[in-house]
């Protein structure tokens, strides 16, 4: 007996493998975008992906395991990361940080019990002249303030999910 | 060879006929004597209003019919970031920062329909103080000498229209029509380039030996992998001018024999992959992207691959395996990736920056490009000046421009009562250099002799209020966060430097850690496998080299000179010039400060977590830092 969604998830994996190839190297183009939709890898997701590129789970675990947006506990409808470099610092990100924490009530690498918003830390994200800077999804804002950080959580509270996603 | 001559030259006729049918005219944006307006739509400008910028704009001039008159075109960044959004009105080329959208009916009306400028909204030059009306005199700009960025800021990224109007893809066609691989690699050889992601390896030799070896097929890789922290330039020229970076692709493969390529994105560029996206689109629409490109029998195509997360995957083995599928972890430099690369086969791997420069190099000649720079640096390279200076943004010079040029000059100096402490160039794997090299010139040699490097361009101005060795923390906290664990030297030495550090800055280190942390260095950088941990350790060299005196006064006498090492700090209130105003008593996150309005305040030391915030908060420079044995004495007994 395979439950309901086991079978949905085997066909929308079947459906990355036809659009991006049977081969190896649509390995992780098939983890970020399960990755984006669902916002988690979870066991059984790597294990239908081994299987249908005849590669071991092993080897899906590891590979998955390895980079920074694809491992981690499942997020939440909305990813907010603030950028942790240092030109941010001096913009003064950590005025920011804390205010993101404050309001969320939670730290950095966590999600609100509601499953609406995880907070994380961004690698450079190339605005380091305008910072602080942060991204909202997929979206870039800049020369945040504590109040933006307040304004930009209650926009992702008030907000079902990612536009893109 | 007369017969040969004669299908040369049909081929030529052919390749430039479908060049030229490439080119829709009339979707291309009018030429700068024109009245049109600009209206930068990079990163920046958008996250700081562009939007709302633009639509003001389209109601005001459809407001005043003036819609069919008046061009306004979105262009890529402008470079001068801090000031946006911009907007520029030609054809006299006036200059409007920091753009809002009550502002648009006036400047249509007095620059549009006028002839004059609005004074009140005028670039104040930050060095001066005086206004500047038009784009080409702002001194950001007036000091570079762009080559790659030529067109960035006036052309549409989403347009291929606007790059083919101005000659885009012509170097392209001139080498298919010409039909000689091998030149091409000796022209390139010629103009001295070499890669602009770090390493500086002369392109041409690159391609040469890549299309000397044998395969069964020769793959293109472009590099945008662009993690240092400081640094983006590579995103600006995706962003901005995504043609020329497939231009320069398309040549490269042309010249080493190779129909597959790939673009390797970082995650954190969401709008350098669509505006890529759009523009390979585009190119395949137009035939110059695909099979037969022009009608010549070249084919070649390209596709995106985005990283996730990885730093290291910017190395060019890890890069390679990433797109293979796998953990991106480099591998041992016997293997050459231009021998064994993707899967197994020739590849050939370059910056984004290096490919940009390929068109130019075609176009103008190896001699042009060659007569910018130094003896053994050629061309321009782009920064990414930020930190403490007072402009901040993309800047291209020649090599051989010295820092003080790029950082006093363009850059303008540090910003009001602040003096120049460091600069740091070439992110985690490069190194900081005092006031004394600011005349150095900024070439590959130059600045690997001074302990630095080139890097991939990102440049960090710092003043008297950084702490060098909380810098150096920084750095060193970022590449043993990123090392892939592979190898020893690199997972756990860049790990025990930092504890080092972090002693240092606690202020528990000793003269022996100082030594250790040298030693420590020295093997990290010869037993690493790949050139992250090969040049994890610089940061903190250089900060040994220069700011030793700095590092010795942490150990020593427990002092943070900048005042920004917490444990060796406290703050305390000047009870003269404190008024009891009171505002940092409600101010304070733990109610550490006590005392009566009127009556001067006191911090319990006991509470204080050194937030700063009384400090930031006080209008009377009431609340003295202190730091050395005696602040840190006290606290602990407390
Ligand atoms: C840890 C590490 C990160 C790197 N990151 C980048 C990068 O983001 N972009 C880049 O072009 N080169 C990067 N490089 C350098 C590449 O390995 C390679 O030298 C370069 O892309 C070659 O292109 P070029 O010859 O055009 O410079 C990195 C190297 C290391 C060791």
């Amino acid at each position: 007996m395979v439950a309901p969604q086991t079978e949905e998830l085997r066909v929308e994996i079947a459906g990355l493998v036809d659009k991006l190839g049977p081969g190896r190297s649509s390995l992780i183009p098939i983890l970020q975008d399960i990755k984006h939709r669902h916002r988690e890898l979870d066991s059984e997701t790597m294990q239908v992906v081994a299987e249908m590129l005849d590669i071991h789970p092993v080897e899906v675990y590891s590979v998955a395991s390895f980079y920074a947006f694809l491992h981690g506990a499942p997020q939440g409808a909305h990813v907010i990361r603030l950028c942790g470099t240092l030109s941010c610092d001096f913009a003064g990100k950590d005025a920011v940080a804390d205010a993101l924490c404050d309001e969320l009530g939670i730290g950095f690498g966590e999600t609100t019990a509601d499953g609406q918003v995880t907070l994380e830390w961004a690698s450079c994200i190339g605005m380091c002249d305008q910072g602080p800077a942060l991204l909202v999804d997929d979206e870039v804002r800049t020369r945040v303030t504590p109040d933006d950080a307040r304004a930009i959580v209650a926009a992702c509270r008030a907000d079902e999910g990612r536009a893109d996603a | 060879m007369a017969a040969s001559k004669k299908t040369g030259s049909a081929r030529q006729a052919r390749i430039a006929k479908a060049l030229k049918a490439a080119f829709r005219r009339e979707l291309a944006t009018r030429g700068d004597d024109a009245v049109k307006i600009r209206v930068c739509a990079g990163t920046t400008c958008n996250a700081s209003g562009r939007a709302a910028v633009s639509c003001a704009l389209a109601a005001e001039l459809e407001r005043r019919g003036l819609t069919d008159k008046v061009q306004v075109v979105l262009t890529g960044c402008h470079g001068l970031c801090q000031e946006g959004p911009i907007v520029v009105i030609h054809p006299r080329g006036v200059f409007y920062p920091r753009l809002k959208a009550k502002d648009i009916a006036e400047i249509v009306e007095t620059s549009v329909v006028g002839d004059e400028v609005v004074e009140r909204l005028l670039y104040t030059d930050p060095a001066s103080d005086e206004k500047i009306a038009l784009e080409k005199d702002v001194p950001f700009y007036k000091g570079q000498t762009r080559l790659v960025r030529a067109i960035n800021g006036s052309i549409d990224p989403t347009s291929i229209d606007d790059y083919l109007a101005r000659g885009g893809y012509g170097a392209l066609a001139t080498v298919l029509a010409a039909d000689e691989p091998e030149a091409v690699i000796d022209e390139v050889e010629r103009s001295g380039l070499r890669g602009r992601g770090g390493a500086g390896f002369p392109t041409g030799k690159k391609w040469r030996f890549c299309r000397q070896n044998p395969g069964e097929k020769h793959y293109v890789i472009c590099n945008g992998d662009e993690g240092d922290p400081g640094a983006f330039m590579d995103r600006a020229v995706l962003e901005d001018n995504p043609h020329s970076l497939l231009e320069g692709m398309l040549i490269a493969a042309f010249a080493i024999g190779g129909d597959e390529g790939y673009i390797y994105v970082r995650h954190e560029y969401p709008l350098a992959v669509a505006r890529l996206r759009n523009a390979m689109d585009q190119a395949r629409e137009r035939g110059l992207l695909g099979a037969d490109i022009l009608g010549s029998g070249f084919s070649f195509d390209i596709r995106i691959n985005q990283g996730a997360g990885a730093f290291v995957c910017g190395e060019s083995t890890a890069l390679t395996a990433s797109i293979e599928g796998r953990r991106g972890m480099p591998r041992g430099k016997h293997i050459r990736t231009v021998a064994h690369g993707l899967w197994g086969q020739p590849t050939n791997l370059n910056n984004v920056e290096t490919y940009a420069n390929v068109p130019w190099i075609v176009t103008h000649g190896a001699d042009a490009f060659r007569a910018i720079g130094t003896e053994t640096s050629k061309g321009t390279k782009i920064f990414s000046l930020t930190g403490k200076v007072r402009n901040t943004g993309l800047v291209e010079v020649p090599m051989g421009a010295t820092l003080r040029d790029v950082i006093f000059g363009i850059g303008g100096g540090l910003r009001e009562g602040r003096t120049f402490k460091a600069v740091q160039l070439g992110g985690p794997s490069g190194g900081c250099l005092p006031a004394d090299l600011l005349d150095e010139p900024i070439d590959f040699e130059s600045l690997t002799a001074a302990g630095a490097m080139m890097g991939s361009g990102g440049m960090v101005v710092v003043d008297d209020t950084t702490c060098m060795v909380d810098f150096a923390k920084f750095f060193l906290k970022f590449t043993a966060e990123e090392s892939c664990g592979k190898c020893v030297p690199c997972r756990i030495g860049t790990t025990r430097m930092l504890e080092i550090l972090e002693r240092i800055a606690a202020g528990e280190g000793t003269v022996k850690d100082v030594e250790r942390l040298e030693q420590l260095a020295d093997d990290v950088i010869e037993g690493s496998l790949c050139q992250l941990g090969g040049s994890a350790p610089n940061p903190v060299l250089t900060t040994l080299r220069y700011f030793r005196d700095e590092v010795m006064e942490h150990v020593v006498h427990m002092r943070c000179p900048a005042k920004v090492c917490r444990p060796l700090i406290r703050y305390t209130i000047d009870t003269e010039a404190c008024t009891g105003c009171h505002v940092c008593f409600g101010a304070c996150p733990v109610q550490a400060i006590s005392g009566e309005r009127k009556e001067p305040h006191v911090i319990d030391q006991k509470l204080c977590i050194k937030c700063d915030t009384c400090r930031q908060v006080c209008k009377y420079d009431a609340v003295p830092v202190e730091t050395g044995i005696l602040a840190v004495a006290e606290g602990r007994q407390q």
